[in-house]
């Protein structure tokens, strides 16, 4: 009786009556089971590290730093704009792209994704030479007396550049979902393309749009190769918070922790914010 | 499907360890980012001559100083300043008898080739909007700019507001000297604060210099020693044996250094 209650408890019978595949199976789950918990533990204990390491060095004594908050604002300032500028010029360029077919598109579209596989180190070399005062571009922009390289300016186009795909990719999957029978039906009631797009496309693909304008938000928050190269490293101007954890990781470590746990917790929002969208999202199209 | 990938994954294994294991003897340098040039040829004369793999990493002092701080193994230390060198040696990272200080530099200006905003003197440099490039405060060339405009400042021709007006050109703080002196040969900015040794023969072409009168200028001093934690002591020995050697001071004299 007892080692019954015992087979019971510990599956053992299980195991002889389901036979060999099954404790394939449940051999496979627990495999699965510790490469989950290692996976997890991987991750997890960076993190955890920094804010162990920060406890015990009072990192956020740092927070009143002028470098710290300097970084912060402009950060927070820059990538907001470049957020408002990829979803202006992202938005149309995308729903182009989930309805239209044109030459050449298929090079577009590998143009498009070029920034999320080069080394942001490459893009911003590659702005300097675009966009620098001797550039192919800036040199006549120089002539006419505009300067973008080393400015506030410069920072924004270097986030612009490597967080756009991450919205153009995402909306224009959104776009794509958006079922043609929804727009059709607008459109033989009467409504103009237009129309249609704003009160139809727009509001059924928002959360997508909105979950993608937030992790080009995130990409932009952590941008650093670019900016150091084309936007130089310069404190209240051109030092965004990635690049004030790496110039005071050489000088003050104190505050190098204290923008890394603010940029942890930024980034940890920003995912679960995404998630809770795109459940949403997900719950939508099982409704309609 | 997994059993055909797992022979492979074995193979790259196996290939990985033993290319790591089939090793010289291998001799770590941690050295400022103003001796790229000059340690990049005395690092291939010593491999040359000793049969040893010499592995260097620069960077700004103050990166590879961080480095070690968070345990870095390294065999042999070069500072830009002595500043880092004897914080290192007071936290113990050091063999404290190994360490002295082998050449000098000096404190020059730098500009494109072209000279876009035609900077002849020092009272140019306030001019406003010339574009400068310096370095952060930790950096020692950031530290040696500052200590040349705080003499300039001090000194009745220039005086505190010629700093104000030159630290209000300032586009860009750079962590390590080889970022400022490449934006400076790109022509991106007017000019930059570097050291006579950053202008190498093959820049020579690109950037030119205004010298730092005496009476402003500042010497760098550059100590080297031996880390605690050398894997190989008897070879870091000899290697800064070499460095001062008759055949180590040439190459530093070959790149502008003025060895002592």
């Amino acid at each position: 009786m007892v080692s019954s209650q015992f087979e019971r408890r510990f599956g053992w019978r299980r195991i002889k009556e389901e036979g060999i595949s099954g404790v394939r199976r449940r051999a496979l789950k627990v495999g699965l089971a510790l490469l989950l918990v290692l996976a997890a533990a991987f991750i997890a204990l960076p993190v955890a590290s920094l804010f162990i390491k920060s406890a015990s060095g009072m990192a956020f004594q740092s927070l009143r730093d002028p470098v710290v908050t300097d970084a912060l604002t402009l950060s927070l300032f820059t990538a907001t704009i470049t957020v408002v500028i990829v979803i202006i010029l992202g938005t149309p360029l995308s729903y182009l792209n989930a309805r239209f077919d044109y030459p050449g598109k298929e090079i577009a579209d590998s143009l498009i994704e070029l920034p999320v596989i080069m080394p942001p180190m490459v893009g911003g070399i590659a702005l300097l030479m675009a966009f620098g005062r001797m550039g192919v571009l800036g040199q006549h922009l120089h002539a006419g007396g505009v300067n973008i390289a080393f400015t506030t300016v410069a920072v924004v186009v270097a986030q612009v550049f490597v967080s756009m795909p991450f919205y153009l990719r995402q909306a224009r999957i959104s776009f794509e979902d958006v079922d043609l029978v929804f727009e059709n039906a607008a459109r033989t009631l009467g409504a103009s393309r237009t129309r249609v797009f704003f009160t139809v496309t727009l509001p059924i693909a928002t959360n997508g749009l909105i979950s993608g304008a937030i992790m080009a938000f995130a990409r932009a928050l952590g941008e650093f190769g670019a900016t150091i190269m084309f936007a130089g490293n310069f404190q209240g101007r051109t030092q965004t918070m990635p690049l004030a954890i790496y110039t005071a990781m050489q000088g003050d470590l104190k505050i190098s922790l204290c923008l890394a746990l603010i940029l942890v917790a930024f980034s940890f929002a920003i995912i679960a914010l995404v998630k809770i969208l795109t459940r949403r999202m997900y719950k939508n199209d099982v409704r309609n | 499907m997994i059993k055909k990938l797992v022979a492979p994954i074995l193979a790259i294994f196996v290939i990985a360890s033993l290319a790591g294991g089939s090793s010289s003897e291998e001799l770590v340098v941690f050295c400022a980012a103003s001796l790229t040039g000059a340690f990049g040829e005395m690092g291939q004369i010593y491999e040359d001559e000793n049969g040893v793999d010499v592995m260097l990493n620069f960077d700004g002092t103050q990166a590879i100083r961080t480095q070690v701080e968070q345990g870095a193994i390294a065999d042999v230390f070069i500072s830009a300043n002595k500043k880092h060198m004897d914080a290192l040696m007071a936290e113990g990272f050091m063999d404290n008898d190994t360490v002295s200080i082998f050449t000098e530099n000096r404190m020059v200006v730098i500009v494109p080739a072209d000279n876009p905003a035609d900077i002849q003197s020092f009272s140019d440099l306030a001019e406003p909007g010339v574009m400068i490039i310096t370095g952060v405060k930790d950096a020692p060339f950031g530290s040696y700019t500052l200590q040349v405009l705080d003499k300039l400042a001090n000194d009745s021709t220039y005086g505190p507001k010629y700093r104000e007006a030159v630290m209000s050109n300032v586009i860009s703080q750079e962590t390590s000297v080889s970022h400022l002196v490449s934006k400076i040969a790109l022509g991106e900015a007017d000019a930059g604060f570097a050291y006579q040794s950053d202008i190498s023969p093959e820049l020579s072409e690109q950037v030119s210099k205004v010298e730092i009168p005496d009476q402003y200028s500042v010497v760098a001093e550059y100590p080297l020693g031996r880390l605690k934690e050398s894997e190989n002591p008897d070879q870091a020995a000899r290697f800064i044996e070499f460095v001062r050697s008759t055949e180590g001071r040439a190459v530093l004299e070959k790149y502008g250094f003025q060895p002592v």
